[in-house]
């Protein structure tokens, strides 16, 4: 999340072909748990896949913005607008911590968005689904940022510095965005019978798509092999995702809702929850980009930026004016 | 100047009184002025800090990796520096 030009005399720099000695200390000392600071020798393929990923975190936390912007207006008292306002505002900074991550891999934040606007560039699929009721804002603060939480645990440990110290930030400023929502969720599981059923018909919607957040099954992974290796992933999907059934199951339980899956019960000899095998046609449907929402979240992202061109634009012009006064007072 | 122009700040911030400031991130701004507003916005939404300093990124200047055995190597063997490196008797105090 930082020192981002502090690299561009080192690693940042064009692409240095692999060198096997340098590749193997490198691989050596990521494998001692040791961590790799922007200006280190890395191999042009851990750069590469870090860059994807970080960017594709970092546009996932700014999208992420939209389903939940879509409620400000109509949250139901003062206190529930503040809260999630003030998640949204953190979920502003943690798009920023992560693309400044990544600007120390040598790529600059406005390429990032020029490729998240042109479409070339992914972001989590959970935020192509829409928020239909107010229970959809609690259940993306229970579930979807409890989905995130337990992925981004994981990432405090990745072997890219900058990256795991974000990581570290993000997940300490998100442990509110959770609690917020499984206290929203409850208020309306506890609340009228219309209330439950609205709680319940989000849970409906979203603990699916929750579960594919921790992406592909690890039969149909082909990278992980090599990025747990290079300790940029340090545990696998299907690990991450059980773990989070796990933790969740017994949270939905306490409020009277029931997950929309018949082949959910806890394994006693497994010491887990087995669970109904994931739509995974609906997964690479929304991945492809035809879910409800992918065109209009991309369109939002869009007009965001050009409508706030000129904001930018005065920016500039009062840092000039301001350098032009200093620089005149100066030479009086 | 355009907006993708603008500067980086690394950003560093006092915790409370009697501490350094410390490193915690970067951002872009147009100034150090607009750098430190937004510095207080990304950095301390919640109490972290009650000072913000900031400055251009391209004007630190920073030790190469490369050179990191020639520059921190010796003093692996210069032990003596450490006082756990002096025996000394048990029974005297204040050592």
């Amino acid at each position: 999340m930082s020192d981002a030009t502090l690299d561009s005399k080192g690693g940042a720099g064009p692409a240095v072909a692999d060198d096997p000695k340098r590749r193997a200390a490198f691989d050596a000392r990521v494998a001692a748990e040791g961590k790799v600071e922007p200006r280190d020798w890395m191999p042009e393929q851990y750069r590469k896949t870090l860059i994807r990923q970080i960017s594709q975190h970092a546009h996932s936390e700014y999208v992420g913005m939209l389903p939940e912007g879509n409620w400000v207006t109509r949250a139901p008292t003062l206190r529930r607008k503040a809260v999630l306002l003030a998640k949204i505002q953190d979920e502003a900074g943690h798009a920023l911590y992560l693309y400044g991550a990544a600007e120390t891999m040598g790529v600059s934040r406005a390429e990032m968005l020029d490729a998240l606007h042109e479409g070339k560039a992914k972001y989590s699929s959970i935020f192509n689904y829409p928020t239909l009721t107010w229970a959809d804002v609690a259940a993306i603060g229970w579930l979807v940022d409890g989905a995130a939480i337990v992925n981004q645990v994981a990432l405090q440990r990745c072997s890219y510095g900058p990256y795991a110290r974000a990581m570290v930030r993000i997940c300490k400023e998100e442990s509110f965005h959770q609690r917020q929502g499984y206290e929203a969720m409850m208020a309306l599981a506890q609340g009228s019978p219309d209330q439950k059923k609205m709680a319940q018909d989000s849970l409906n919607r979203w603990w699916w798509p929750s579960l594919m957040m921790f992406g592909p099954s690890d039969r149909d992974s082909p990278h992980s092999a090599q990025n747990m290796a290079w300790k940029i992933k340090r545990e696998s999907n299907d690990d991450l995702r059980q773990r989070f059934v796990d933790m969740t199951v017994p949270q939905a339980d306490y409020l009277g809702l029931t997950m929309p899956d018949p082949d959910l019960k806890w394994n006693e000899e497994r010491g887990h929850y087995d669970f109904g095998e994931i739509d995974w046609d609906e997964f690479w449907r929304v991945v492809k980009g035809n879910g409800v929402c992918n065109r209009e979240r991309l369109q939002a992202r869009r007009d965001a930026h050009d409508k706030g061109a000129w904001v930018r634009e005065a920016a500039v012009a009062h840092a000039e004016k301001r350098a032009a006064r200093s620089l005149a007072q100066a030479a009086e | 100047m355009a907006s993708s122009d603008w500067p980086l700040w690394e950003v560093f911030v006092r915790s409370r009184a009697g501490l350094n400031h410390k490193h915690c991130g970067s951002l872009h701004a147009p100034d150090a002025e607009m750098a430190i507003q937004n510095a207080r916005d990304v950095y301390t939404r919640r109490g972290e800090g009650v000072s913000i300093w900031v400055v251009k990124s391209s004007e630190i200047t920073a030790a190469d990796p490369d050179d990191k055995d020639q520059l921190y190597d010796p003093a692996d063997t210069k032990v003596y520096r450490h006082p756990t490196f002096y025996t000394v008797p048990d029974e005297v105090d204040h050592l």
